[in-house]
């Protein structure tokens, strides 16, 4: 059993256990590498199914590319899509690049509260019919018990002091001080009522070993990755106003592997190509304990 | 730089062995000073980050020192070099280590738990002028708990003891014997001075008188844990999934291999329940198939038998050693709620995917996790160590700690929380203990049918139940079963009345008449359990009606059908038992309204 297969396997029993006890469980997607390859591992873990929804946050300041792959792939998978916005900020233009509100307080609008209020069912959640191939108002109000997040320990400080099971209170807070023991593959799966749980079976992942196993199970990503002959790719995906390219020339998926691993970004964060990260110190903890991924 | 490639950047992570240690011990004994020693002395640092440390120490006018690395790193949270309080990545030639960083605090027992359960191996600093310590102490007796063999001592600080030999004797001599106590058997005790970095990476010659391995080495020596492989064949069942999309039929037995290796073909057998199958195939996907799979592996099987398994079963093979089975046991536990453990509150016991109601029969006694001290005590408070007995609702499989450490392990869940863990060190005997056995074997010898439960349920509409209908002497509960009975008939259900006396001259006609045996209460309900199970399994509603069942009555029941299949419905006024109810009934002078009651609230 090499390293990848470790990770797939804490990341597959974590995934069941999420599935074994949840009643309203979703899996929330950005259509970025990591929670693609946790979309990919819950197929794994499922043999081939995903018996739960997937949930994006559409801010609409999306790159276009990203909504189109989005959808083909939950077409081509059989894939339960839902999304959810806020549709309030965006018709009162409350946002960063109307040039009305900051960056932090628009991540927090279009993503934060987005989030919150699509989780808990008090805003319309549109969902995907596989038949007419678009997007319905989805009749079911119920709220999401247990959220499956990709984020990763080595993206930044706040996620690395994650737990595999992460409870949230009923205004969706994070007590980082007293977090539950986690121990033995034993996780919380018990809450008081209101409350929620994030799961994230990618914690112990780094950058690296996402790539080396979208290498591995060719796991198809999004093309705006890749340097496609103006010698810029995306390092991470995000809204486009603030998530800039990197300069390189890497094409493929092993161009990206020699990157990481011994050229140019061996040794740079991954979101250094993103600008709300540098707003202020501590600006990601803050929004994370607000209920930003 | 060698061919322009940094060099503190060797990462390798498919070919080389990475090895997860915890770093524990009391606080200000210099757990971060021998991190950051030990990411300096093989150059896992960020380019330019010692000496800019440096210059900002220089500039505040103060004394460099390693553990301000752990902070500046802290800070940079850079990606692949540092990630945070809890965890650092550096590489040796041999392998990657993830060193966790477990808080010295005791407040924060919680927290090292939770990062040494992680670790293959420890290593535990003592200071050596301050010498061992309450959390020294307390650490050593974690780490026996968690299972974690491989212990390192670090007996840091050398330097402040003028590098004699007799300080750390000495340390080694008292912490060996404490070690010994809790059951571990230390790698080795290394003399070192992580500030001066005296036998971190290099041989020290400050103590000439030293001859062992340094800190790196010792490293490097640890043992990467073993898939256990050789051991029995346990997997708890995570779930079984019927997944009918697209026209898939496979019904598979989904679980992570704790231990031992299995093949198509192997006959395997589910504890509690005892029910036996082969394997048929090992699923996967997007990989090829395989026929053969071990520890470690999250995995699913299909089986040739149709057999009802669910979450909480351990699944074992045939022909190897047994598992335990029972709802009693002798128990090690080390507590950390808020509230103490204390007898008569009900909690959750969690135990490989088994989850289970339980109470604390007895308190043995408590032991202070620093002092060894042992104590009778009434309430086992935050951060001790105890023995005792625990009482569960039901059975679970599990082995013993001596046998298979990995299914001996517990978690004990108070009003939401894991507040505690333990491991098992004996079973004992239950209420239920002399009719499990003949449940197991009726499973083990049952000839399984080519139709499912759920080909039975699809054809009839409705899935197998069973209705207990219970009350006082007096109480309407055979009016109450038949005119249930015959609602249901009437709308197309499979569906059979029985009452207790029925059984009684029939099944147990020998008990009745036979003068030598005294006619045995729980002989007649496990009898009356064995027909109810013959009708559940032909896939019937079975509604049996008999006078003041009890928990116990209900605990014999509960041994041989699935509890989750059970409803108990009370007739009469005032519950005078103990049985758990379902529904209670305290009137049914329409009947007909307590039926569509009853059916409403079970969904029939």
């Amino acid at each position: 059993m090499n390293h990848l297969d470790k990770l797939e396997n804490k990341s597959i029993h974590i995934l069941r256990e999420a599935y074994a006890n949840f009643k309203n469980l979703c899996m929330l997607w950005s259509v970025g590498k990591d929670s693609t390859v946790l979309l990919w591992l819950a197929r794994k873990a499922f043999f081939g199914h995903v018996p739960f929804p997937l949930v994006h946050i559409d801010t609409h300041f999306k790159i276009p590319e990203m909504i189109e792959y989005r959808d083909r792939l939950a077409l081509e998978w059989g894939l339960d899509m839902i999304y959810g916005e806020n549709r309030e900020a965006l018709e009162k233009k409350l946002t960063y690049p109307d040039g009305n509100v900051s960056r932090l307080e628009c991540c927090r609008l279009l993503k934060t509260e987005a989030l919150k209020n699509t989780l808990n069912g008090k805003w319309p959640r549109y969902r995907l019919n596989h038949e007419k191939k678009c997007y319905e108002p989805d009749t079911n109000t119920e709220p999401f018990t247990g959220v499956i997040v990709g984020v990763r320990a080595d993206e930044e400080g706040s996620r690395s002091k994650e737990r595999y099971f992460s409870p949230r209170d009923k205004n969706s807070d994070w007590d980082i001080g007293d977090q539950p023991p986690e121990f033995w593959g034993q996780f919380k799966t018990d809450f008081a009522p209101g409350t929620h749980l994030r799961i994230h079976p990618l914690l112990d992942w780094t950058e690296l070993d996402i790539w080396e196993y979208i290498k591995r199970e060719n796991i198809p990503t999004v093309s705006l990755y890749y340097d496609r002959g103006d010698g810029k790719r995306y390092r991470s995906l995000g809204c486009w106003p603030c998530t800039f390219p990197v300069e390189s020339n890497a094409k493929t998926v092993d161009d990206i592997i020699y990157e990481l691993k011994s050229g140019k970004f061996a040794n740079i964060a991954e979101r250094s190509g993103r600008a709300q990260d540098k707003e202020d110190g501590g600006g990601l903890e803050e929004l994370r304990k607000g209920g930003y991924m | 730089m060698e061919n322009g490639e940094p060099i503190f950047n060797r990462r390798d992570l498919i070919n080389k062995q990475d090895m997860n240690i915890v770093i524990v011990g009391h606080v200000d004994h210099g757990k971060s000073t021998v991190i950051g020693r030990l990411l300096a002395d093989t150059n896992s640092l960020p380019e330019g980050k010692l000496e800019q440390v440096k210059e900002i120490c220089r500039r505040n006018s103060k004394p460099f020192e390693y553990a301000f690395l752990l902070d500046a790193l802290k800070d940079e949270q850079a990606q692949g070099i540092t990630i945070d309080t809890a965890r650092c990545f550096f590489q040796t030639e041999k392998r990657n280590y993830i060193i966790i960083d477990a808080p010295g605090h005791i407040e924060f027992l919680k927290n090292m738990i939770t990062g040494a359960a992680r670790a293959e191996a420890a290593l535990l600093v003592i200071d050596a002028s301050e010498g061992i310590q309450e959390n020294s102490r307390r650490h050593g007796f974690m780490l026996s708990m968690l299972g974690i063999k491989q212990v390192c001592v670090l007996v840091n600080k050398m330097d402040l003891v003028g590098y004699g030999e007799k300080p750390f004797r000495r340390i080694e001599r008292q912490y060996r014997r404490f070690l010994k106590k809790v059951d571990v058997e230390p790698v080795c005790f290394i003399p070192i001075s992580a500030r001066e970095g005296d036998n971190v990476a290099n041989h020290s010659d400050k103590m000439s008188w030293y001859k062992g391995m340094n800190v790196l080495e010792v490293l490097d020596s640890f043992k990467s844990e073993e898939l256990p492989e050789d051991k029995p064949f346990r997997m708890p069942v995570q779930d079984v999934y019927k997944f009918t999309r697209g026209g898939d039929n496979r019904r598979i037995i989904a679980g992570t291999i704790e231990t031992g290796k299995i093949s198509v073909g192997d006959e395997v057998i589910f504890y509690p329940s005892g029910k036996r199958t082969r394997i048929k195939s090992i699923e996967g996907f997007n990989r090829p198939p395989v026929t053969e799979i071990g520890a470690g592996w999250a995995t699913g099987f299909t089986v040739t038998e149709q057999i009802y398994v669910k979450r909480g079963e351990l699944m074992c093979k045939a022909d190897e050693l047994k598992p335990k089975v029972t709802g009693r046991m002798l128990v090690n536990l080390f507590w950390l709620g808020k509230n103490p453990l204390v007898k008569g509150k009900d909690y959750y016991l969690k135990l490989g995917t088994a989850k289970v109601s339980m109470r604390v029969e007895e308190i043995r006694n408590v032991i202070d996790a620093s002092s060894l001290v042992s104590k009778k005590k009434e309430q086992v408070d935050r951060n001790e160590v105890a023995e005792c007995i625990l009482s569960l609702d039901r059975h679970i499989a599990f082995d013993l700690t001596a046998d298979i450490a990995n299914t001996s392990r517990f978690v004990i869940v108070d009003e939401y929380e894991i507040s505690g863990g333990g491991i098992v060190i004996s079973d004992l005997e239950d209420q239920t203990s002399w009719v499990r056995d003949k449940v197991l074997m009726r499973n083990y010898k049952w000839i399984g049918s080519e139709i499912s439960a759920e080909t039975r349920a699809l054809k009839y509409g409705h899935g197998a139940a069973l209705i207990l209908i219970t009350g006082e002497k007096q109480s309407p509960r055979k009016e109450l079963g038949r005119a249930l009975e015959k609602q249901l008939f009437d709308d197309g259900k499979l569906v059979y009345y029985l009452g207790m006396g029925s059984v009684m001259y029939g099944v147990d006609a020998d008990l009745m008449d036979h003068e030598l045996i005294v006619p045995s209460r729980q002989e007649h309900i496990r009898r009356l359990t064995e027909v109810a199970h013959i009708m559940l399994d032909a896939g019937m509603i079975f509604i049996i009606s008999a006078r003041e069942l009890t928990a116990e009555d209900y605990n014999v029941i509960c041994t041989g059908i699935p509890h989750e299949k059970i409803t108990v419905i009370w007739v009469g006024e005032e519950k005078t038992t103990d049985i758990p109810v379902t529904i209670h009934i305290s009137s049914i002078e329409n009947i007909d309204e307590c039926v569509r009651m009853i059916r409403k609230r079970i969904n029939l």
